[in-house]
């Protein structure tokens, strides 16, 4: 089962390398997205996909599985879902101000 | 009693949060939070002290033992970092009472520093790898804020940049903890780094610190510095101070407790690799900083080059070398906001960044001028100023550890930075003065006090060598005794 959800995670960052690589801004901010599903994936693998039952003390089930992964992906999910509606912003007012979402338009820093 | 170690942390995200219902009394928000900045620099100094006398400290939240619950630990390496880090957030937050503009102030400009000072005191402070990622994340969002604060043009370009190059670097660290997590099944630093000692370092740990390598490099601008030069040329000088004294640092001290605490069991592959990316660091910061006629890229550049220059500290990793690297960490923050504070200033005066188009600066501005001066001795190293006793015992270290490679690039290095910010010195404070007397603009008393203060603490730093030795001994200790970190956390 590890071995699935591994391959599943190595599809999903190259899926979202492939876009994170492009010039339009919105398909950065959907790599990220994607990125941030295999970081999420990862962890939850990483800490072991053996069956147990739910982690809670109610349960009548002698083996629980992993808690810990997670609190840590719930802490992460919380934390990348206010990065992207931030990341989405910017780019709605970088569009508002410059009328271009393609970054290769958008080097340099000074204001002509 | 321990519980004083969580105020850095806890007052500047109280008075963050309590400053949100005063958006519009500027004068309730200046002084709160300058008040909040002041008392965390008290208590860190009192810790410092406490420190001296019963050894590491810690504070285990909730009650819950460690390894099992997060845990805030306080060394001297961290203290020290806290105590610099609310001086240049205090005398950075007084150049911004006269220079940011009602605007800014309005827009909640006060709780997003005090936020980033609290994340920024976090990482310092916490001893658990996962609350270290979400530390970071609370100083990166604030900056986030920051850097887009007033939503000009440049700013918005860069900041997309930013942001990105952020996101991707976070996301690398979340991988690392899930394969350390994966590979050990623990987070708390201690603890990793005691399984760590007991079952050796295997390749896959090897691998998995590179990772953490690759996550922190892109933080602290070591050889992956490609953001760094635009993002901090854009934001308000008060920002972009705070930016160049405080956000690399963070980086550089995770990479210091990863490669001191954790992963040194196998310095021929860490050591080497962390050693190879400083001496391009130094090479490419240093042709950068020649290569460019702006001011705000040349000091940007000169960030990266002190990056290197720390790292070549790190890299050695002799007893001399960390304990170089701390004095000239602690030098640096200090020295690089008030550069950017300075150069700020100029821009600000002049009207324009580019060092070709402003001359004669110094028959107005006789303070400014000799400030600056002082200030670029300080970072080349001049012996009675700060960044003298860092380079001296870097270079002892590199010496005893016959890194002699890095040894000459990084005193070559010191001969660009002069150089570069001689460039600036002649360009525009000698020659004949471009502007007439009716249209000189005059220096705020505003500006100019927070340049003071800072160059009063490096010079204060130099000459007060002594003083500082004993705290900067005691943080080299534990660097380079990992065993009384572990102890102190784990209590056996």
């Amino acid at each position: 089962m590890e071995t699935l959800i591994i391959i599943l995670t190595g599809v999903l960052v190259s899926v979202a390398t492939y876009l994170f690589l492009s010039r339009n801004v919105i398909r950065i901010i959907l790599g990220t997205a994607v990125l941030t599903h295999a970081a999420h994936l990862l962890i939850m693998t990483m800490g072991g996909l053996k069956t147990g039952g739910v982690p809670v003390l109610g349960e009548d089930s002698t083996t629980f599985t992993d808690a810990l992964p997670q609190a840590l992906i719930l802490t992460s999910i919380v934390i990348s879902f206010a990065v992207t509606a931030f990341l989405l912003v910017l780019a709605y007012r970088l569009y508002q101000e410059s009328r271009s979402d393609n970054l290769s338009e958008l080097r340099g820093i000074v204001d002509e | 009693m321990n519980n004083i170690l969580v105020m850095p942390v806890v007052i500047p995200v109280l008075i963050g949060v309590i400053l949100i219902f005063f958006r519009s009394q500027i004068q309730i928000q200046r002084w709160l939070s300058l008040a909040a900045i002041l008392s965390v620099t008290g208590i860190s100094l009192y810790m410092l002290n406490m420190i001296q006398n019963v050894g590491v400290i810690r504070l285990d939240f909730g009650n819950w033992q460690p390894p099992f619950g997060i845990l805030f630990v306080g060394d001297s390496f961290s203290l020290l970092l806290v105590l610099t880090t609310s001086i240049v957030a205090a005398v950075c937050l007084v150049y911004a009472f006269y220079s940011i503009g009602q605007q800014r102030e309005q827009m909640f400009f006060y709780p997003f520093v005090l936020l980033m000072v609290a994340g920024v005191n976090g990482s310092f402070l916490t001893g658990d790898l996962f609350n270290l990622y979400v530390c970071f994340e609370v100083m990166l969002l604030a900056s986030y804020a920051l850097i887009t604060l007033g939503g000009t043009k440049p700013q918005l370009k860069e900041s997309i940049k930013y942001v990105a190059i952020n996101v991707l670097s976070s996301w690398f660290f979340l991988v690392a903890i899930a394969y350390l997590y994966g590979t050990l099944g623990t987070l708390n630093l201690a603890h990793l780094a005691e399984l760590i000692a007991e079952a050796g370092q295997t390749p896959l740990l090897t691998v998995i610190s590179i990772l953490f390598l690759l996550v922190f490099g892109l933080k602290a601008g070591l050889l992956l510095y490609f953001w760094l030069p635009g993002s901090y040329s854009v934001p308000p000088t008060a920002v972009a101070a705070l930016f160049g004294g405080l956000l690399t640092k963070v980086g550089i001290y995770a990479m210091f407790r990863m490669f001191t605490l954790l992963f040194y069991h196998d310095p021929s592959i860490t050591h080497t690799i962390i050693g190879i990316m400083a001496g391009i660091t130094l090479i490419g910061g240093s042709l950068g900083a020649i290569a460019y006629k702006d001011i705000r890229q040349i000091i940007s550049f000169n960030v990266v080059i002190a990056v290197g220059f720390i790292l070549v500290g790190l890299a050695v990793a002799t007893p001399a070398a960390i304990e170089g690297s701390i004095y000239y960490l602690i030098h640096d923050m200090i020295v690089k906001a008030a550069l950017f504070l300075i150069a700020g200033s100029m821009v600000a005066l002049t009207g324009t960044p580019m060092i070709d188009r402003m001359s004669g600066l110094i028959r107005h501005y006789p303070v400014l001028g000799w400030l600056f001066f002082i200030i670029m001795l300080a970072l080349a190293g001049i012996p009675p100023l700060s960044g003298f006793m860092g380079k001296i015992l870097i270079g002892q270290g590199a010496v005893e550890g016959g890194a002699y490679i890095l040894l000459a690039l990084s005193l070559i290095s010191s001969i660009f930075v002069l150089y570069s910010l001689l460039r600036i010195f002649l360009n525009c404070f000698w020659g004949e003065t471009t502007t007439s007397e009716d249209d000189v603009m005059p220096l705020s008393k505003g500006w100019i006090i927070p340049c003071i203060l800072l160059t009063a603490a490096s010079i204060g730093l130099g000459f007060g060598a002594e003083y500082v030795a004993p705290y900067v001994a005691d943080a080299a200790r534990t660097l380079t005794n990992p065993y009384i970190y572990i102890d102190a956390v784990l209590g056996k």
